[in-house]
C-alpha cells in the first residue's frame, strides 16, 4: 500500500500499542480517538478489531477516548471514522494477528502457513497460544505493517449481525451518560451570557441583580468576568430559581443586523465576500451555442442543532492542572482551545470523553466545557458540573449557516448536459475549537479581556469543503463551473451541521436536473443514469432505488396531491453514495407517505448500524427540508423551545425501506451524512410532481408552498 | 421550603426532604439515585422524562414532587430488569430502536402507559400515542415496530 494510500490516522500514530494492547484478564483493548455520539462508532470499530481477531465482540474492550492515553484523530466528523479509525484498526489487527502467527510458528519451528487461529488461540504444532502469551512490549512499539492487511479476515461474519452493547445498556436504564456522573464533592453552576455574541452589560443592573441571586437560598456563589455571569449552587433546583431572575433582569444590551427569513438570500449577497472559483473546467474544442438553458436559484434558513439532550461538562481544577469530562466530538481540539484559553500548557489540561445525547454537528458541548471550567475556578477545587438550560441550548449553540445558491445550465441540441455553473452564497460552515491560534469558545470571546471572534470558515476542498461540499454536481459535462461566495459577516455563531453544504447544494443541482428532464420530456431517473457513464457505483444505486419503489410504476390508489421524486448524490464527490425515492401528498402541508433509500458504503461494517444512521439522516433532513428554519431577530434567536422550532414527529415521520449494496471488496465509507443531499432533494422533485411547480426554498412549509403557488412562476 | 414527602417509586416508599413544587424528575435524578429518566426540556415539550403515575404517562420535569406523594411512580429501571425484561424492552432491544438513547427511557415508559390502556393498538394509534416524545437520531419506525411486536 502507497503511503497516500495510508489512513491519516495510521500516519500520524503508526506504532501497534497506540491502537491494540493485551488487558491483564487477557483481553484486547483497543483504542480510538473517535467517540460515541450515539452513532454506533464504537461498536463498529470493535466489529472490525474482533473480526481480524477471531474474537467474540465482547471480547475486544473499546477503551473511552481520553486525551491521557488515545490517538489524536481530531474531530469525530464528517463520516470518516470508519475510514480514517476503522481502517487504521483494520490494519493494525492485521499487523498484530500476523506478527503473533509469526512468533508463535517460530517458538514451535512449524511453519508459519501451519498455524491457525481459531476461537482467538493459536494453535501450532501441538502448542496453544493466547494473545497474552505471545505479546510484548516489543511488538507493540513495532510500526503498524500496513502490508499484512493483505490476507482475508478470520472472523466470523454473523458478528455484524450483533446487537450494540450500550443499546441493551440504555433499555434497562444502566447506562451512565456524563449528566449522570456524580463525582464526590461534586457542585453545580450556571453561566448566563448575552443573546448576540458582541454585547454590553449595565453594571447597575448587574450590581442589583447580584444582589438579588446572591440571596436566593441555595446559591454559594456569583460571579462575573466580561460579559459572563456564573452562579453556584449545590441544587439544581436553587440554580432553576435563578436563571428565572436573570431572565427578567435584562441584562445586556446588543443588537445585530440580521434578515427577516424572505430576505436571505438578499442578505447573504450584501455581505463583504469572499469570493473563490474552485472549479473552472473548459472542454478543449469549443462548445456549440447552448440549445437552452436554465437558471434557478435555491436555498434555506439557519437551521437549529436542536439534539432532544442539553450540553454538559464537569470540571475540576487540582492546582495549576484542569480535568474536564465532556461530549465533545474534538477531545484534543477541546483540550488544545482549553490550554488557550486559560493560558496552560496542554499538558496541564486533561480532557475524558463522556456520552451526551445525539450530536450532528458542532454543537455546544465545547462552550459548556469552557463554561464549567471557567465557573470551577471558583469551586475551591471541587468538581462543578454545568448543564446548559434548554433555552440557553437554543439560544447559543451555533446553527446550521444559511445558504442560497444559483445554477446555470445549458443543453446541446441531443439534450445533454453541457454547461454548468453553481454558485454558493454562504458563512464559513466552521467555526470549531483547536483549528486558530486563539480560542474558539464562545464563553472565551465574552470574558475581560476577550479573545476575538472566530469568523467561520470553510475546509479546504480537497477535505471535502464547506459551504462548498457537493456543489460539484456528479453529472459528465463538457463545461462546469463552481463559485463559492463566503460570507464574512457572523452576527449569530454559525458552524458544521450534518452534510454542510450538501444539503442545499444537492437540493439545488438535483432540482435543476429534474426540470430540465421534464422540459425534455426524459424520465428523471434515466436522464441522470445518462449522464453518469463514469460511475458505475452511482448507477447501481439508482438502479437499486428504482427497484425499491417501483419507479416507473406509480401506485394505482394515488390521492389528489400525490408526488414522486428523486434524488441521488455522492456524499463529498469521494463518500458513499445514496439515492432516495420520496412519495407524498401535498394536503394543506407535505405529508410524507414513504421514503426509499439505496446506499453503497463500500464494505459495511455494521449492516444495522448503517441502516440506522442512514434512514435516522434521511427523516432529519426530512424535518429541516419541511419545517426549519430559525427564528431570527435584532437581538438573537428567538426560537427557544420545541414549541418554537418545531421539529417531525411520530405521526408525521414516513414508513423508509432501505437497500443496502454490499461491495466486501471495497473501502468502507461513512453512512452518516450521506442521505441529507438525496433526501431534500427527493422531497423538493416530489413536491414539484404533486403540485407542477417548483418550491426552491426550505424549508417547505405550508406557507412557503402558497407562496409558490400564488406567485406560480412556469418553467 | 423544604419538607418531608412520602413518595412512593417502583413499588417501594421513600421519604424525601424537599421543597414541594421541586420537579419530580430532579428529585428521582438527585435525591433517589434514579437516572433513567432524563432532562431534555424542563418545558413538558419533549417526554424524555416521561414517567408513569398509576398506570398513565406523565412529564416529570413539569410535575411537582408534591403533587404525586402517596401515589405510585414508576420508572424506567421499575419497569423491568435483565432478568425480567419487560416485552417493550426485549423488543426494543431486538429491534435495535435507538441511537443515542436519550428518548429512549420516555418512550418505553409513554409505550408503556400505551398498552397498559390498549392491548393491541394499530400503528396509527401508537405514533398517535408518542407524538409528545420527540426523537432527533430519527428512530421513530423501528420505535413503532419494537411496541408492535411487544403486543404479541
Amino acid at each position: 500500500m502507497s503511503d497516500a494510500a495510508l489512513p491519516d490516522s495510521l500516519r500520524k500514530h503508526p506504532r501497534l500499542g497506540q491502537w491494540l494492547q493485551v488487558s491483564a484478564q487477557g483481553g484486547i483493548r483497543a483504542f480510538t480517538g473517535k467517540v460515541e455520539l450515539g452513532q454506533g462508532i464504537t461498536h463498529a470499530l470493535r466489529l472490525i478489531v474482533a473480526e481480524e481477531l477471531d474474537l467474540e465482540p465482547q471480547q475486544v474492550e473499546m477503551v473511552r477516548p481520553t486525551t491521557a492515553h488515545s490517538p489524536d484523530e481530531a474531530v469525530t466528523s464528517g463520516s470518516l471514522s470508519v475510514q480514517h479509525s476503522g481502517a487504521t484498526l483494520r490494519l493494525a489487527a492485521a499487523h498484530l494477528r500476523e506478527a503473533c502467527r509469526d512468533r508463535a510458528a517460530q517458538w514451535c519451528g512449524v511453519p508459519r502457513d501451519s498455524v491457525v487461529l481459531e476461537g482467538g488461540v493459536f494453535r501450532a504444532g501441538t502448542s496453544r497460544y493466547t494473545w497474552a502469551e505471545l505479546v510484548d512490549a516489543a511488538m507493540l512499539d513495532e510500526p503498524i505493517d500496513p502490508a499484512q492487511a493483505g490476507s482475508r479476515p478470520i472472523g466470523i461474519p454473523s458478528h455484524r449481525e450483533q446487537g450494540r452493547p450500550d443499546i441493551e445498556q440504555k433499555v434497562f436504564g444502566e447506562f451512565t451518560y456524563l449528566h449522570d456522573l456524580s463525582p464526590a464533592g461534586m457542585c453545580r453552576g450556571q453561566v448566563f451570557r448575552p443573546a448576540v455574541l458582541q454585547a454590553t452589560m449595565d453594571d447597575a443592573s448587574w450590581e442589583a441583580l447580584a444582589l438579588r441571586l446572591r440571596a436566593l437560598p441555595g446559591i454559594v456563589k456569583v460571579v462575573r468576568d466580561g460579559l459572563l455571569l456564573g452562579v453556584l449552587a449545590e441544587s439544581a433546583h436553587a440554580l432553576e430559581r435563578s436563571a428565572r431572575i436573570v431572565a427578567q433582569a435584562d441584562l445586556w444590551r446588543g443588537e445585530v443586523d440580521v434578515p427577516a427569513p424572505d430576505d436571505v438570500p438578499r442578505w447573504l449577497r450584501s455581505q463583504p465576500l469572499e469570493t473563490a472559483t474552485l472549479v473552472d473546467r473548459r472542454p478543449e474544442a469549443p462548445l456549440p451555442a447552448a440549445t437552452r438553458v436554465w437558471q434557478a436559484e435555491f436555498g434555506r434558513g439557519w437551521l437549529q442543532h436542536a439534539s432532544i439532550g442539553l450540553c454538559c461538562a464537569i470540571a475540576q481544577w487540582t492546582g495549576g492542572t484542569l480535568q474536564v469530562w465532556s461530549h465533545t466530538q474534538g477531545i484534543f481540539n477541546l483540550r488544545r482551545d482549553l490550554a488557550l484559553a486559560f493560558r496552560l500548557p496542554e499538558d496541564a489540561v486533561h480532557v475524558c470523553h463522556a456520552d451526551g445525547a445525539g450530536c450532528y454537528g458542532h454543537n455546544g458541548a465545547d462552550d459548556v466545557a469552557f463554561d464549567a471550567a471557567w465557573l470551577a475556578r471558583h469551586a475551591d477545587g471541587r468538581p462543578l458540573r454545568l448543564e446548559w438550560t434548554r433555552q440557553q441550548e437554543m439560544a447559543s449553540a451555533p446553527m446550521g449557516p444559511a445558504m442560497a445558491v444559483a445554477i446555470e445550465a445549458a443543453v446541446d441540441a441531443q439534450g445533454r448536459l453541457q454547461a454548468w455553473k453553481q454558485e454558493v452564497w454562504s458563512q464559513g460552515h466552521g467555526t470549531r475549537p483547536g483549528r486558530d491560534t486563539t480560542p474558539a469558545l464562545l464563553g472565551a470571546w465574552q470574558v475581560e479581556p476577550p479573545f476575538p471572534i472566530t469568523m467561520a470558515v470553510n475546509a479546504a476542498p480537497h477535505s471535502g469543503g464547506g459551504a462548498d461540499r457537493n456543489a460539484t454536481p456528479p453529472y459528465a459535462m463538457p463545461r462546469l463551473e463552481v463559485v463559492n461566495h463566503r460570507v464574512l459577516a457572523m452576527p449569530l455563531r454559525v458552524s458544521a451541521l450534518r452534510s454542510l453544504g450538501a444539503h442545499v447544494n444537492v437540493l439545488a443541482a438535483e432540482s435543476m436536473v429534474d426540470d430540465i428532464a421534464r422540459s425534455l420530456g426524459r424520465d428523471p431517473l434515466q436522464y441522470r443514469l445518462d449522464h453518469l457513464p463514469h460511475d458505475e457505483r452511482a448507477r447501481a444505486v439508482l438502479a437499486e432505488v428504482a427497484s425499491l419503489s417501483g419507479w416507473g410504476r406509480p401506485p394505482g390508489d394515488r390521492p389528489e396531491g400525490w408526488g414522486r421524486g428523486i434524488g441521488f448524490a455522492r456524499y463529498k464527490n469521494t463518500g458513499a453514495w445514496c439515492a432516495v425515492v420520496v412519495d407524498l401528498v401535498v394536503e394543506a402541508e407535505v405529508r410524507l407517505r414513504q421514503l426509499w433509500i439505496a446506499a453503497d458504503l463500500g464494505r459495511v461494517v455494521h449492516p444495522d448500524g448503517a441502516r440506522n444512521q442512514i434512514e435516522g439522516g434521511a427523516i432529519q433532513a426530512a424535518s429541516w427540508t419541511l419545517r426549519e428554519s430559525a427564528h431570527l431577530s435584532a437581538r438573537g434567536i428567538v426560537s427557544s423551545d420545541w414549541e418554537s422550532y418545531p421539529i417531525l414527529g411520530f405521526t408525521e415521520v414516513p414508513a423508509v425501506g432501505i437497500a443496502l449494496v454490499d461491495r466486501p471488496d471495497c473501502p468502507s465509507l461513512g453512512a452518516g451524512e450521506c442521505s441529507i443531499g438525496p433526501t431534500a432533494a427527493a422531497i423538493g422533485n416530489a413536491i414539484r410532481d404533486a403540485l407542477g411547480l417548483r418550491a426552491r426554498h426550505m424549508p417547505f412549509t405550508a406557507d412557503t408552498l402558497m407562496r409558490a403557488v400564488q406567485a406560480q412562476d412556469p418553467d | 421550603m423544604s419538607e418531608g414527602i412520602d413518595l412512593i417509586v417502583n413499588g417501594r416508599p421513600h421519604r424525601v426532604q424537599a421543597a414541594p413544587e421541586r420537579s419530580l424528575l430532579d428529585v428521582l435524578r438527585n435525591e433517589l439515585g434514579l437516572k433513567a429518566a432524563r432532562l431534555g426540556c424542563g418545558l413538558g415539550q419533549c417526554g424524555a422524562c416521561t414517567v408513569l403515575l398509576r398506570d398513565r404517562a406523565i412529564n416529570a420535569c413539569d410535575t411537582p414532587v408534591g403533587s404525586v406523594a402517596g401515589q405510585p411512580v414508576t420508572t424506567l429501571e421499575g419497569l423491568g430488569t435483565r432478568e425480567a425484561p419487560h416485552p417493550l424492552q426485549t423488543a426494543f432491544i431486538d429491534e435495535q430502536a435507538l441511537q443515542c438513547g436519550w428518548c429512549t427511557s420516555g418512550l418505553l415508559m409513554r409505550a408503556a402507559a400505551l398498552l397498559r390502556q390498549e392491548p393491541h393498538p394499530d400503528e396509527a394509534r401508537i405514533r398517535q400515542a408518542l407524538e409528545g416524545n420527540l426523537c432527533r437520531c430519527g428512530v421513530h419506525n423501528r420505535v413503532v415496530r419494537a411496541v408492535q411486536k411487544a403486543c404479541r
